[in-house]
């Protein structure tokens, strides 16, 4: 009983974190009906980013202040910098390597999507070497506290909390503000909407900044949990997250977040089932999934029902 | 009549200049035993890069063209390549280590459960007969495997369209990535571990009693097999079931409704395509003397979708010509981004060539973009923005020149892969077409006498 609760605890904060990242997949997929490969890789970086701006700022802060106090001022500050940099980081990737080919076929802006990806990989090997990366302890976040006789990162009860805040926040957002309207608008008729007088390139931007804002926010949970980073740390959360946005009907927000916490909750049962070798099968689940549910049911959980899609 | 002329003496122009190339890679290759020694050059010498390029080359070609048959020429968007190249190398391996070597190979599992191993059967990995036919029948087997689990997939995915089935595919890659590492499979495909002591290339070469090579073939040999199979495609493409692959890939709705059976000539590409990555993934583990499913993952997917981007989605010759360019660079010419350099003497050659280089594309690279935004929106502050970086980018230069010595900054480990994604994103955003965009290397070299012929007839 124990043991399946500190599973599905587990499995929810994994959930939470995917469902993070999976909003940024679904929007821009809405938008553009494009994967956007490169995602995942600026989840990565935005971890990258992280390590190195904590490290800096401690650096920094310590010349002017006690040591202790450096580190505690620092941890802020550079999540602040962490949620700057990624969400430019992502406004840039749009900018240059999406817009310029917004009339070419859609393989053309996915094989874009897959050289950005291949990029930040590279460069992610080279600032690093290579090495894995450790993450910085986030106070509070990374302390443990005693639930069902294990002991359990307090990231791990904060995450699903923190997503579904955050979630209601992104809704209110695309149903009551102009700017949702606009980015309901062109989802729904690329063109349309650009004869009625939206301006597509902001909305655009604003998509792929609010997707680079959730995927920095989800970094931050995510490598507490797991803290090692490698340069292609990115490229499976990625992918599952995307799933999750396939679950739920690509295109919706509600959706991809719930398809999130389920597919984290039953990964997390997946690695536990009582036969030899389970935890390879962990990543492959995902992917079962993701084939079922594309045969069988294309829109999704939410999607709505849309004959081009499939 | 004409008609039949022209692709007679087609087919008698491509059989000539692939005899012409297989020759020149069996000279090339054993160039370092004819030329007296001490006067070969290091690039002939049979440890150059050149060979291992050439080799990788080889493979790499057959897989981008497989993928491309499936890309380019059928409009199926697969990312499932690496997954089929792993059932490729794993049939092999397991079907070809040999008996006396599957007690070390499988140590872990106590032998393996496959208890034959192909060359053996006839003969031996030492005879000829052995490894020729244990060779190639196990890499028939490979590619039939491939095949045979593409089938199984297409049945299911083969409904699905554009981006959805880049995802399956890619997402069935992984799954059998994740089987073949199983830990009950391990009699059989060793686990996570790599599976050895199979026969590779080197196999190849002719020796003779005391073991020196007398005939060097290992270069020989994925090149020849890489040709036959890119002739059958090629030859495929130009037959009727080409056709229709074009027609399915120009408009699914016309091409139903001249009666092509879209699901069989899919499913018929689908499996075809990958019976050659297959193929290539015996040659892969031929090539790397190993197999081992961490290897195949989606990063190499993304590679060869790269290479076929870069030749030209729809040119066979355009994804060869691709592959050794991408090879070459990967492995070899870019190589000395690698590690830190510096140019003390004024007057050394390399730095000459560094130069030269870096002016070519600075100058280069900023006449591209300003003419690019010339032909866009008229922002002038953009072109500003380019021409003063590359001024400043010429001054260090200039200012380079004139002082001296100098290490060039950022030049470390990994830097290779990153100059090399710029080039590749540059080729993705500004020559969408690839090299050759859809046209073959033959049309672009015969274009000219072909223009003079319609002249003429008119």
């Amino acid at each position: 009983m124990e043991f399946f609760i500190s599973t599905l605890l587990f499995g929810i904060s994994a959930g939470g974190q995917y469902a993070l990242i999976a909003i940024g997949y679904t929007m821009v997929y809405g938008i553009l009906r494009l994967i956007n490969f490169a995602h995942g890789d600026v989840f990565m970086v935005a971890g990258l980013i992280g390590i190195y701006s904590t490290s800096w700022l401690t650096r920094l802060l310590s010349e002017v202040m006690a040591p202790e106090a450096a580190t505690a001022a620092a941890i802020p500050l550079s999540m602040v910098l962490v949620l700057v940099l990624t969400v430019v980081l992502g406004f840039f990737i749009e900018r240059v390597a999406y817009k310029p080919l917004r009339s070419a076929p859609r393989m053309s802006v996915m094989i874009s999507a897959i050289g950005v990806s291949y990029l930040l990989q590279n460069t992610a090997t080279y600032v690093t070497g290579g090495q894995p990366m450790t993450y910085p302890n986030i106070p509070m976040l990374s302390d443990t506290v005693p639930i069902a006789g294990t002991s359990i990162k307090w990231v791990v009860i904060l995450t699903p909390f923190l997503v579904v805040a955050l979630v209601l926040v992104l809704t209110q957002l695309i149903n009551h503000t102009k700017v949702g309207m606009a980015m309901r608008a062109v989802a729904k008729d690329f063109e349309t909407s650009q004869l009625m007088g939206i301006k597509i390139n902001s909305v655009i931007s604003t998509t792929f900044i609010i997707g680079s804002a959730l995927a920095a926010v989800g970094s931050m949970l995510y490598f507490t949990t797991y803290p090692a980073i490698v340069p292609t740390a990115g490229a499976m959360p990625g992918l599952k997250a995307f799933v999750a946005a396939v679950f739920g009907g690509i295109g919706s927000i509600p959706g991809a977040v719930i398809g999130a916490f389920l597919i984290g909750i039953c990964e997390n049962f997946v690695k536990i089932l009582p036969f030899e070798g389970a935890t390879t099968f962990v990543d492959a689940f995902t992917f079962a999934l993701l084939i079922i549910v594309l045969v069988f049911k294309p829109t999704g959980l939410f999607g709505e029902k849309a004959t081009d899609k499939v | 009549m004409i008609q039949d002329q022209k692709s007679k003496k087609g087919a008698v122009t491509g059989l000539l200049f692939i005899a012409i190339v297989l020759l020149l890679v069996v000279l090339l290759e054993n160039l370092s035993a004819i030329l007296p020694a001490g006067s070969v050059p290091a690039v002939l010498m049979p440890t150059s890069q050149l060979f291992t390029v050439l080799k990788k080359g080889a493979v790499y070609s057959l897989v981008a063209v497989s993928m491309n048959l499936l890309n380019g020429f059928t409009g199926l968007f697969s990312l499932g390549q690496a997954g089929f190249m792993l059932l490729g190398a794993y049939t092999y391996a397991i079907l070809t280590v040999p008996v006396s070597a599957k007690d070390t190979v499988y140590y872990l599992y106590g032998g393996s459960a496959v208890n034959f191993s192909l060359p053996d059967l006839f003969g031996g990995v030492d005879t000829p007969a052995g490894l020729i036919l244990g060779v190639l029948l196990a890499i028939l087997l490979g590619g039939c495997v491939a095949a045979l689990f593409a089938y199984l997939i297409g049945l299911p995915v083969l409904r699905l369209k554009s981006d959805y089935l880049a995802i399956a595919t890619l997402g069935f890659a992984e799954i059998i990535r994740a089987i073949f590492q199983w830990q009950p499979l391990g009699p059989v495909t060793n686990g996570a571990n790599m599976i050895t002591q199979i026969p590779t290339f080197n196999n190849f070469n002719i020796t003779d009693a005391n073991g020196t090579v007398i005939l060097r073939l290992s270069t020989f040999f994925p090149f020849l097999i890489a040709i036959i199979c890119i002739v059958v495609i090629v030859m495929l493409i130009n037959s009727s079931y080409g056709r229709a692959f074009k027609a399915i890939r120009e408009d699914e709705i016309a091409a139903e409704a001249m009666g092509i059976n879209l699901a069989k000539h899919k499913m018929l590409s689908f499996c075809i395509s990958s019976f050659f990555a297959g193929v290539g993934g015996a040659l892969f583990a031929m090539f790397v003397n190993n197999a081992q499913a961490k290897v195949y993952t989606s990063t190499m997917t993304y590679e060869i979708l790269l290479i076929v981007v870069i030749g030209g989605i729809g040119s066979i010759s355009g994804s060869c010509l691709a592959t050794f360019l991408y090879v070459a660079c990967a492995e070899w010419w870019l190589r000395f981004l690698d590690s830190a350099t510096t140019f003390a003497s004024p007057t050394a050659p390399n730095r000459i060539a560094f130069m030269v280089i870096f002016a070519v594309v600075v100058i280069g690279g900023s006449a591209l973009l300003i003419h690019r935004e010339r032909r866009g929106s008229n922002q002038v502050w953009k072109q500003t923005l380019v021409g003063l970086v590359a001024i400043l980018l010429l001054g260090w230069l200039a200012w380079f020149a004139a002082t001296g010595e100098l290490t060039l900054p950022l030049l470390r480990t990994g830097f290779r892969m990153v100059a090399f994604s710029i080039i590749i994103m540059v080729v993705v955003l500004f020559f969408r077409q690839g090299m050759l965009g859809d046209k073959e290397f033959s049309d672009i070299l015969f274009a000219r006498r072909r223009n003079a012929g319609k002249e003429a007839t008119k």
